[in-house]
């Protein structure tokens, strides 16, 4: 669910959303609006809690009056706006924005992907067989590239990053969102270990130099697992769990609960599978966290199971 | 912020190339001094990429992230010297794979590395070279024409050629009246030719008055999008935040196009006067010439420029002696990067950021450098602003035609016989700029002719009655671009040249959306399977894929260039049938 902060009272503006008239708060984005008229539009790097990098543009619309379509997480409704969501060329978009991800990009793990997929069509097979993995997509140079000969599709296929205990990254399931590195940065958690670097089809999320995490500014709050939409980013417990084939997210509950580390009082969610916590969470309403937490909540959790 | 440094000290000299910069410590020094050890070491390591964080506060991973996205800096070790040839458009045309295939067999034993470079903006004397050593002070020098031998030897002992503009000298030059004539060293000689009139007249004007001159003169933009100059300034000048700036786009990145390069080093006291009008009129303090990094050259003269220009009271505190009109010039270098050239990401480029384009609206007038309001300009639509400024708006307005006034540069390179920058009033023909550079070469005929760069379009040798205005353009189903005029005769190799298109574009990408970062890629691999005749085992419809993603590119990229990356590609299949045969 949308939440827009209602604040201090807001004129309500009128627009149009594929032929209804609909009203929002001033303020609100297409994607809020359309969300509260119960139209279901597809989103992958939109965060709840971030600034909308609308990088992935899968949520695009057509907005009557401009010349190429517009991404609703980030485009204020305006009064008057003329909105379609489903029309010709939002559809042909959002078919070859799902098949231009799904070609270069795993995206097993991500939910709801897969339905949208069905739903318009997507064949992420058309561009060719997938490539090689590669190792050096850390330190490919901007600019100049090698010429393809166009029988295999370039993906971002590499060996998964297992560098800690805590958590790991395998970037051949990162769809470059940007979110986070924004819960990284100055968004929430203010620490800066990871950033986009390299340029076009070579940008990847790195730290410096492409340092291992633990020698990296990193300090462990998991707040970038925690707004990962495509499970590029997971607990170590998860993906140790999905690698021996034990990880049964029917088997599993969720349980929020408050913390007992320090007096600030944030809310955990404790996802339990056999009687074993497997993975700690944030609720993203929460007023305390928005979802983020530090190293202790979010990692510190082995001491309950000890017996 | 509290930052986290890696063990890594920086060495006396990196220490020292930082250090002298000098400036701030502001984030917005990060390009200057990436630029500092880059020119100095020839590469930057991870002590220096900390000694530049701490001194200006900047995470270490950012830092990095902005480091790695411009082709100009390495951040491995490499040799000091170090050449980039251009294999791109009119390069290509003119011998620039024998140039590759040379450097192939002698680079290594000869000490230094190279690279393939998009376009270096010196068309008219392709193939080019731009070589650089690094050092104090550090070497750069454009080499063009280049010949594969001396490009092999990686030597700086030739000076540089001078601008070649081939109307030098023609009565009835406007733009070009200077260019090759009078010294651009001197602002003495400026002056006697002409130069400061326009900003004594702007003075007496005022702001508003310099507005309605520059509006009614129904200049437009010359960089490619064609808006209205005067309600930019206008726009601009109307916010209530005092703070603008000013910023003269001069990233000239487009294959084919020079005549911002030529337009700097031959006459750049015009662009200081141009950009003190315009400053004066918008009540901007501070501009910023975003100066492309591959152009050694222009970097001096116009350095030259700004700082004669300020001791002589041309720039600084109460400039002309107007009390209260305080303006000055920054000149920024960029480090290879063709995105840097959109409105947007040259804001984050300048702040240190990732050359990345910004969402928009905000636009720039509203919220642009610093977001603060802001006006972008290119260079040769500043460098007009003197002239309408000096003759009138009203005549100046009859230059050209109705829609499309005033005087147009035009780059002509690839396959004519005297290529160079040309000056003439909107409104003549295509098949006429083409005459004025003597036609294809003798015994040749022409195949297409490429207008507006990458990302523009072809047109037929059957359409060189096409007159050369914005609404002609554009009702052609073409656009004039940048101004990129490349012929391409009989013997072109048409699909190696779009492969080059598509592989430029996905270079040139930032990556920062999908129907950009893969779209390009899949642009280029389906273009090398129709080139090369092959199929894939799916048997799908290569040409109707490429309009797919086209399509989309068109639609849903964030920017300017993913959504032109197209054009080029689609009017080759469309206006000159080029991939049918082999389909």
């Amino acid at each position: 669910m949308t939440i827009v902060e209602i604040g201090l009272p807001r004129r309500l503006i009128e627009f149009t959303v594929d032929g209804e008239t609909v009203r929002v708060p001033e303020g609100s984005t297409i994607l809020d609006a359309c969300t509260a008229a119960g139209k279901n539009i597809p989103t992958l790097c939109y965060g709840d809690t971030l600034e909308p990098a609308n990088a992935c543009r899968v949520c695009m619309v057509e907005v009557e009056g401009t010349r190429t379509l517009v991404p609703s997480c980030s485009r204020k409704a305006e009064p008057g706006m003329v909105v379609r969501t489903e029309t010709d060329r939002t559809r042909l978009s959002r078919k070859v924005v799902l098949e231009l991800l799904g070609s270069a990009t795993d995206l097993s793990t991500t939910p709801d992907v897969a339905g949208w997929m069905t739903e318009c069509d997507a064949e992420p097979g058309r561009f060719g067989p997938p490539a090689a993995p590669s190792s050096d997509r850390d330190e490919r140079r901007p600019g100049e590239h090698e010429i393809p000969d166009g029988m295999t599709a370039a993906t971002v296929r590499q060996p998964v990053k297992v560098d800690n205990e805590l958590y790991v990254r395998d970037y051949g399931k990162c769809i470059q969102c940007y979110k986070c590195v924004d819960a990284c940065g100055e968004q929430w958690q203010n620490t800066f270990a990871i950033t986009m670097a390299g340029r076009g089809f070579d940008a990847r999320i790195s730290t410096e130099f492409a340092n291992p995490l633990p020698d990296s500014a990193c300090v462990y709050c998991g707040n970038c697992v925690e707004v990962c939409p495509t499970g590029a980013l997971s607990f170590k417990r998860e993906h140790d769990k999905r690698e021996d084939g034990t990880w049964d997210e029917s088997r599993q509950t969720a349980t929020t609960t408050v913390c007992t580390f320090c007096g600030v009082g944030c809310n955990l969610t404790l996802h339990v599978q056999d009687n074993e916590i497997v993975k700690v969470t944030s609720p993203h309403e929460s007023s305390v966290t928005h979802g983020n937490l530090c190293i202790k909540g979010r990692f510190g959790w082995q001491h309950v199971q000890n017996r | 912020m509290d930052l986290r440094f890696l063990n890594a000290e920086p060495t006396d000299t990196e220490r020292e190339a930082v250090d002298a910069l000098g400036t701030g410590s502001a984030r917005d020094q990060l390009l200057p001094a990436l630029h500092a050890v880059n020119d100095r070491v020839g590469w930057i390591s991870q002590g220096a990429l900390n000694h530049i964080c701490r001194r200006l506060n900047v995470p270490p991973a950012e830092a990095y992230g902005v480091a790695s996205f411009y082709a100009l800096f390495s951040l491995k070790e490499r040799p000091p010297r170090v050449v980039h040839v251009c294999t791109d458009l009119a390069c290509r045309v003119n011998g620039a794979e024998a140039v590759c295939d040379a450097l192939t067999e002698t680079a290594g034993a000869a000490g230094f590395t190279w690279h393939r470079s998009p376009c270096l903006g010196v068309c008219e004397r392709a193939p080019a070279a731009l070589a650089f050593e690094a050092g104090d002070p550090a070497e750069e020098r454009l080499l063009a024409p280049a010949t594969p031998e001396e490009i092999a030897r990686g030597t700086f002992d030739r000076e540089e050629a001078p601008i070649s503009v081939p109307q030098q000298g023609e009565p009835g030059l406007r733009l070009l009246r200077r260019v090759g004539v009078v010294d651009p060293e001197s602002l003495d000689a400026y002056r006697a030719a002409g130069g400061y009139a326009a900003l004594r007249n702007a003075l007496v004007l005022g702001s508003a008055g310099v507005i309605r001159e520059v509006t009614d003169s129904g200049l437009m933009g010359r960089g490619g999008a064609a808006f209205p100059t005067g309600r930019k300034w206008d726009a601009t000048a109307r916010q209530p935040e005092r703070t603008r700036y000013l910023v003269c786009n001069a990233d000239e990145s487009e294959p084919g196009t020079f005549k911002d390069r030529v337009l700097i080093e031959g006459d750049p006291f015009a662009l200081v006067e141009a950009m003190t009008i315009a400053a004066f009129a918008i009540g901007a303090q501070k501009g910023y010439v975003y100066l492309r990094g591959e152009y050694p050259r222009a970097l001096r003269l116009l350095r030259n420029a700004i700082d004669v220009a300020r001791e002589r009271g041309f720039l600084g505190e109460n400039i002309m002696g107007r009390h209260g009109f305080s303006f000055d010039i920054e000149i920024r270098r960029g480090a290879g990067a063709y995105i840097c050239g959109e409105e947007t990401a040259i804001f984050n480029s300048i702040e240190g950021f990732r050359g990345e384009p910004r969402t928009k609206p905000p636009f720039p007038v509203e919220k642009g450098l610093f977001g603060k309001p802001t006006v972008v300009n290119n260079v040769e639509t500043l460098v007009n602003v003197p002239l309408i400024l000096t003759e009138g708006c009203e005549a100046y307005r009859r230059i050209g035609t109705e829609r499309s006034a005033g005087p147009k540069l035009f780059c002509l390179s690839g396959n004519v016989r005297r290529p160079g920058v040309y000056e003439v009033p909107f409104g003549a023909t295509l098949g006429e700029l083409l005459e004025l550079a003597g036609g294809v070469p003798e015994g040749r005929e022409l195949r297409a002719v490429l207008l507006g760069g990458a990302a523009g379009g072809f047109v037929r040798p059957d359409e060189l009655g096409l007159p050369l205005t914005m609404e002609d353009a554009r009702a052609a189903g073409t656009t004039l671009g940048s101004g990129v005029v490349l012929a391409l005769d009989d013997r072109a190799d048409l699909g190696g040249f779009l492969l080059r298109i598509a592989a430029f574009f996905r270079d040139e990408s930032c990556g920062q959306c999908v129907p950009c970062r893969i779209g390009t890629v899949r642009q280029e691999e389906a273009l090398h399977r129709i080139v090369g005749g092959r199929k894939l085992s799916t048997g799908g419809d290569d040409l109707a894929l490429l309009r797919e993603v086209g399509q989309v590119m068109r639609d849903s990229s964030i920017c300017g260039l993913g959504q032109t990356a197209w054009n080029a590609i689609e009017s080759a299949i469309d206006r000159l049938g080029a991939l049918e045969e082999r389909t």
